[in-house]
């Protein structure tokens, strides 16, 4: 789950991470009224989403007038960067915080490392670019430290990460107070990466986050109701959203066959096939393996309230799922809503005879596939 | 022969008497698994399907002289599941649990080092070694016992492969599914070992998917140790990139994680690579047409 870069950085400072003061402001005249209190101020889109400078999400203001300008072009606008894709995302609200005076921006963030089953730092004196661009281009500039997530990291660790990335040794001890309490607000709230980029060394001689991400591990949300609570759902993708009510690992996509399938691994190669046989999936389903009729209904819904969508292809091999579920969720989405599109279905696994049965004696058009080649070929060409 | 369960298999059910874990402790003992005790905390002394259900997995242990258990838990409890197993020494521990925080599987990796078990997912199907035991919720009747391994990030398309492979008249030795976690307790390189030494298996396809580095290392061990043909598939070739892994992901990996990179590192070693998840089955036929074992594969009908 992402969050906007105004929580993260409440939620640092919460952590004892220093951060520049800023205000929300979901009007012009809020935004005039928190950059009265700043000598100058910068006015930050929040969105989700990185790379906000270079798509005019970023900008400083010199006077508070100039700020109200910027906030009332800035509200309401559609931002594009190169993580929104070209639809963009509007913009509802600014942040607006005291301009820093920058001496050397850093990176510096904390995420899971897999093959370690451990957490890594990853530092860089080259900061306030996109990691990603770094790790690309200078590799040898971005520092790791793997620490474990029982005993954290040991202080020659940090210090050796502050040497690394040519931090002044008189900051060294607050770099290792600042690494310290991200780790624990990682470890304590189940985050999937605290990221700070630009860290920022000031003419004054501090070290202040500037901007900043956190992201939290959807699987552990159930014992964080606070951080549920930080969710903004205006940012994410109305489809994803009911999916994710139901439990329907859903991701929207851009084709016109939508996929219906247990299993993220058999639904990927879905998507695959679709492609191969030179169609383009509407999008990616996993319902999952404890789908009952209800969710699978919901998924229907889900899939036929995508107006591109001109064909639909249910793909099941059951294990834990079972097909006389999948095949009742049909039936009733049939009952309930109607299936306008062509529907082709291969069934096959836990409860295979069932399901077929189920789907026979409803009476309802289905295209019957025999296996997933064949559901692929009839569907592209359902949908043509 | 097999790998990892077999007739000796001596099961436990964690958490058998929740729905999932009552109604596959059933499709269990119906395919013949030697299941001998069930464990839910504080329903010992009740029955599930004529399983006699503990309060802890000691106890089960002790009392039935089990040596592998397989977890059906919700998420929020399947890690303490798996401390439990481990500390209990059992050799095996199976975890289906789907959607476990991923600092909790972290904690258990950590737990897992020098111990004895052995851990297969999470978030998986488990294994099965036809026609001796099931231990998941693979569907059996898919499954021929034979010769073939195979080894699976996905649960779905294990079934996809282990079908083909039935349909072609080639049976399987063991099919593990080592789960879709970023964390897991069993990795591609060490169900490949297993295999490499197992004298009945003559042949191994593995089905990976994008996302971290399994594949690779596979890759490079094969190089270096691999005595027996192996036949691949890698999901996600279409993905949208960005989608499913953050930032940090996408560093850590370093370039790796593609399908592309996948596939062209198991082919560069000599591994075949269907193209599409409908050719699994033949490309494992040609590569032990190659290896001039077809026949040998054949099951007897």
């Amino acid at each position: 789950m992402k969050i906007h870069e105004y929580q993260a950085k409440e939620l640092l400072a919460a952590y004892g991470v220093p951060v520049p003061v800023g205000y929300l402001a979901e009007t012009a005249d809020e935004a005039y009224e928190a950059a009265k209190k700043f000598p100058q101020s910068v006015v930050k889109a929040q969105i989700h989403s990185g790379g906000r400078g270079k798509g005019g999400g970023v900008k400083l203001a010199k006077t508070p007038e100039e700020a109200k300008k910027i906030a009332t072009d800035m509200i309401g606008m559609r931002l594009v960067t190169k993580q929104t894709g070209a639809e963009g995302k509007i913009v509802h609200k600014v942040l607006v915080t005291e301009a820093t005076d920058i001496k050397k921006e850093y990176y510096l963030s904390i995420a899971v490392d897999n093959d370690t089953a451990g957490l890594v730092i990853i530092a860089s004196g080259a900061g306030g670019t996109e990691i990603e661009e770094t790790a690309a281009e200078h590799p040898e500039l971005i520092v790791k430290e793997y620490v474990s997530v029982y005993e954290g990291f040991h202080n020659y660790e940090g210090i050796e990460v502050a040497r690394k990335i040519g931090l002044p040794a008189e900051l060294q001890k607050d770099f290792l107070a600042m690494l310290r309490n991200m780790t624990r607000l990682f470890i304590e709230k189940d985050c999937s990466l605290v990221e700070i980029n630009p860290l920022v060394e000031t003419a004054d001689g501090k070290l202040i986050a500037l901007d900043a991400k956190v992201n939290f591990d959807d699987n552990a949300l159930m014992r964080h109701p606070d951080v549920v609570e930080l969710r903004d759902i205006a940012e994410e993708d109305p489809k994803e959203v009911r999916a994710s009510e139901f439990d329907l690992n859903y991701i929207s996509l851009f084709g016109n066959i939508g996929c219906l399938v247990n299993g993220a691994g058999l639904a990927m190669a879905t998507m695959d096939i679709i492609q191969k046989f030179g169609g383009s999936p509407a999008n990616f389903l996993d319902v999952g393996g404890s789908a009952t009729t209800e969710r699978v209904t919901a998924a229907f819904e889900i899939l036929l309230s995508d107006p591109n969508v001109k064909a639909i292809m249910v793909n099941i091999f059951g294990g834990i799922m079972k097909c006389d579920i999948i095949a009742e969720g049909i039936v009733a989405a049939a009952n309930k809503i109607g299936i306008s599109v062509p529907l082709v279905v291969r069934l096959e696994g836990t409860n295979v005879e069932r399901g077929k049965e189920i789907l026979k004696e409803s009476g309802l058009n289905i295209i019957a596939a025999a296996d997933m080649a064949d559901a692929a070929r009839l569907a592209v060409a359902a949908a043509k | 022969m097999s790998i990892l369960v077999n007739k000796e298999t001596r099961l436990i059910v964690q958490g058998i008497t929740g729905g999932q874990g009552r109604f596959h402790t059933e499709q269990m003992l119906a395919y013949g698994t030697n299941i001998v005790a069930g464990v839910t905390p504080g329903k010992a002394g009740q029955d599930v399907c004529g399983v006699p259900v503990f309060d802890t997995v000691k106890q089960a242990k002790e009392a039935t002289n089990a040596n592998a258990s397989i977890i059906y838990v919700p998420p929020k409890f399947a890690a303490d599941s798996i401390f439990e197993a481990v500390d209990a020494e059992l050799d095996l521990v199976v975890c289906i649990t789907e959607g476990i925080p991923v600092l909790d599987m972290a904690r258990v990796k950590n737990y897992m080092v020098g111990k004895k078990t052995r851990l297969i997912g999470p978030n998986c199907p488990g294994l099965i070694s036809p026609g001796e035991s099931k231990v998941g919720i693979l569907p059996g009747y898919i499954h021929k016992k034979g010769h073939v391994g195979v080894i699976s990030r996905s649960g779905t398309l294990t079934y996809e492969a282990v079908g083909q492979l039935s349909a072609r008249g080639i049976g399987q030795s063991t099919a593990v599914g080592i789960g879709g976690d970023p964390i897991r307790g069993t990795s591609f390189i060490d169900a490949l070992k297993l295999f490499n030494e197992d004298d009945d298996t003559y042949a191994i396809v593995m089905i990976g998917e994008i996302g971290g580095s399994g594949e690779e290392d596979a890759a490079a061990w094969i190089k270096e140790n691999m005595k027996k043909p192996v036949a691949a598939f890698i999901s996600g070739q279409t993905a949208p990139k960005g989608k499913r892994m953050g930032h940090a992901g996408a560093i850590i990996s370093g370039g790796k994680g593609t399908a592309a990179g996948k596939i062209a590192a198991l082919r560069e070693v000599g591994v075949k690579v269907a193209d599409t998840p409908d050719r699994i089955g033949e490309m494992l036929v040609e590569a032990i047409k190659e290896a001039g074992i077809y026949e040998k594969c054949l099951v007897a009908e």
